[in-house]
């Protein structure tokens, strides 16, 4: 893997939870690298560690031991003000349960993001009418989430997550909450965001059928990666 | 300003919830506001009183009276400008109890002279002076009758009751107005030459004095000289600055400011509970969203701002539309013009009623807001899962 080319890079990751006195070790001493551009499927059974990965990935949670750097940032050692400003500025997270605020109309939903730039109303606008162009909800943009398929409730998901043109797309089991053709339409959505715009994936599913979408799959078993399988 | 339909959208979500949190408020600024009116119409007469007037009552009661040669002598203590003496009437107009008012025969040219506060146009009171039947009626009462000058006005005193068949009538020559929004209107002066006169008995004897002195500094030596000078007399006085003769007065009552604390002290406490209790478990239902704001990179800061100011929204439309109201209603008027003429909420109150609703709106936001900012994005998120 050319070292240059690399977005995520995970060294020597710690992750330890406490239950009373009770330690429980979630990851132990983790190594992962993502390349710019990857559609990345991280696999593994429940309580492996895809999601607390992802978590730490994305600066959701903080590592007990190692380092992560994604684009050349040690997000681990930045404060709290600081990761806050760089998730907003280089990460969209997709949800297993979309996640999406239910007193808002699906394009204020998608707009939320964006109250944290300084872009002004008319240009907020014009991103979000281009995330839901993208994720072809346009005829959906003033409905509430309550009025929306699950389908649609996780395009306007993927629409939130892309409007602010992130480096990084972090999928929580993105397919998790659907039907299959659902599924496979958000599947061919990642992949073609993947394809067409290059955005660097990384998506936690149990699903094959999901991951068979993905450039590459990382397995995790307590824990520990232990095998990498590229897709032709 | 763009997180405003932001807070707005979440204090829509549960419609019932917010709206009984808002009546709440309300309700509650609706009676401080009248609260606030009436403890405004029991001492506001204070904030007019001079500071360099004396009232001087007999010793006993104030319904004890003392002699009008008093006057005189009293002017004649080291410090006194001048003395004019007021009788309490306890006039009803058309023999109806519930149509009772304030009225009180005087000397006029020493009344006005000590009272400046009462505006009468200078013809009016030659008028009054040429008028031995003449009283001076204030612009409240004025309306509250819709009397105007000329008009003759017949009166009953169960105190003085006018040689023969106990009937008084007296003409309004002046109407006046008041110096200060708190000064009462609602009283209706006469000559005492005319009162004395014609009452059935008691003649010569007034029922206090209003003194003014020289130096407002000296006013409690003023007032310790005038006492001594009646001293072992049939009538003792007792002379006090009027500020504290008009509260001693009103808390003939009850001591109103603690009672009036003490009321909203208890409303506030409730309501306190109630607007916190709500943003509570507004916060505890949004775990998860609150989770993936923080995700998509709204700082704790930010979290902690937008439940306060979702508090201070709720307490800020139901504190302040309360406010309006208790406004509202004490424009109106006195509902007893009888027992309260002055009725009207003072802008101080308005303004300490703003800050008692600021007050609430963080104080019930603090506790929500600051959980709300240490919620961990990770936890707040697995709750979901």
């Amino acid at each position: 893997m050319n070292t240059n080319n690399v977005l995520v890079r995970v060294s020597n990751v710690n992750k330890v939870f406490h239950r009373g006195s009770e330690e429980i070790h979630v990851l132990s001493g983790l190594h992962l690298e993502v390349p710019k551009g990857e559609f990345l499927a991280l696999m593994g059974p429940s309580g492996s560690g895809k999601s607390t990965l992802l978590n730490l990935i994305g600066g959701l949670d903080r590592a007990t031991r190692g380092s992560v750097e994604v684009g050349g940032a040690r997000i681990d050692e930045m404060s709290d003000r600081g990761l806050a400003a760089w998730r907003a500025r280089h990460v969209g997270l997709v949800f297993q349960f979309y996640n999406l605020l239910p007193v808002l109309t699906a394009e204020r939903n998608i707009e939320l993001p964006l109250l944290l730039t300084h872009l002004s109303k008319s240009e907020r606008r014009k991103h979000v009418e281009t995330a839901l162009k993208v994720v072809g909800l346009t005829h959906r943009s003033k409905h509430y989430p309550r009025q929306l398929s699950g389908g649609e409730q996780q395009r306007t998901g993927i629409a939130r997550a892309i409007v602010t043109d992130p480096t990084l797309l972090l999928c929580d089991e993105p397919t998790g909450d659907l039907d299959r053709k659902s599924g496979d339409e958000i599947l061919g959505l990642l992949q073609a965001l993947n394809r067409e715009q290059g955005k660097t994936i990384v998506m936690v599913t149990h699903d094959p059928h999901a991951s068979a979408r993905a450039s590459r799959i990382v397995y995790l078993n307590k824990g520990q990666l232990f095998s990498e399988k590229p897709q032709d | 300003m763009r997180f405003l339909s932001l807070i707005w959208s979440n204090l829509k979500r549960k419609k019932l919830r917010t709206s009984l949190t808002l009546l709440s408020i309300f309700v509650a600024f609706v009676l401080f506001g009248l609260l606030c009116t009436i403890n405004e119409a029991f001492t506001g007469g204070i904030s007019v009183a001079g500071a360099d007037r004396l009232i001087v009552r007999h010793k006993v009661s104030l319904i004890m009276t003392l002699p009008v040669t008093y006057g005189r002598r009293m002017e004649q203590v080291s410090g006194v400008a001048s003395a004019v003496h007021l009788t309490w009437f306890n006039g009803i107009y058309k023999n109806e109890p519930k149509n009772f008012f304030g009225s009180f025969p005087t000397d006029p040219e020493p009344f006005l002279a000590l009272y400046p506060e009462i505006l009468l146009p200078e013809d009016r009171k030659q008028a009054w002076l040429k008028t031995r039947t003449g009283a001076i009626v204030g612009r409240q009462l004025v309306e509250r009758f819709k009397w105007k000058i000329g008009d003759r006005i017949p009166l009953v005193s169960p105190i003085w009751p006018r040689q023969g068949d106990g009937a008084w009538e007296f003409e309004i020559v002046g109407i006046y107005d008041g110096a200060k929004k708190a000064t009462d209107t609602s009283g209706f002066y006469f000559r005492y030459d005319y009162f004395d006169e014609g009452r059935s008995y008691g003649k010569g004897l007034v029922g206090w004095y209003g003194v003014r002195v020289k130096d407002p500094a000296q006013a409690a030596d003023v007032a310790k000289a005038i006492d001594n000078e009646f001293a072992n007399s049939p009538y003792e006085t007792k002379a006090e600055p009027e500020g504290a003769f008009v509260q001693g007065f009103a808390q003939q009552i009850g001591d109103i400011g603690t009672i009036l604390i003490a009321i909203l002290s208890a409303v506030f406490f409730t309501i306190l509970l109630v607007a916190g209790n709500t943003m509570a478990q507004s916060v505890r239902e949004r775990t998860e969203e609150l989770g993936v704001l923080k995700a998509m990179g709204f700082t704790n800061e930010l979290v902690l701002a937008l439940v306060l100011l979702e508090s201070c929204a709720i307490a800020l439309v139901g504190g302040l539309t309360g406010l309006a109201i208790a406004w509202l209603i004490a424009s109106r008027g006195s509902p007893v013009p009888n027992m309260l003429p002055v009725f009207y909420l003072p802008v101080r109150y308005l303004f300490i009623g703003a800050g008692l609703v600021l007050g609430l709106g963080l104080i019930a936001g603090i506790l929500p807001a600051v959980q709300a900012m240490r919620l961990q994005i990770a936890h707040a998120l697995r709750r979901n899962a």
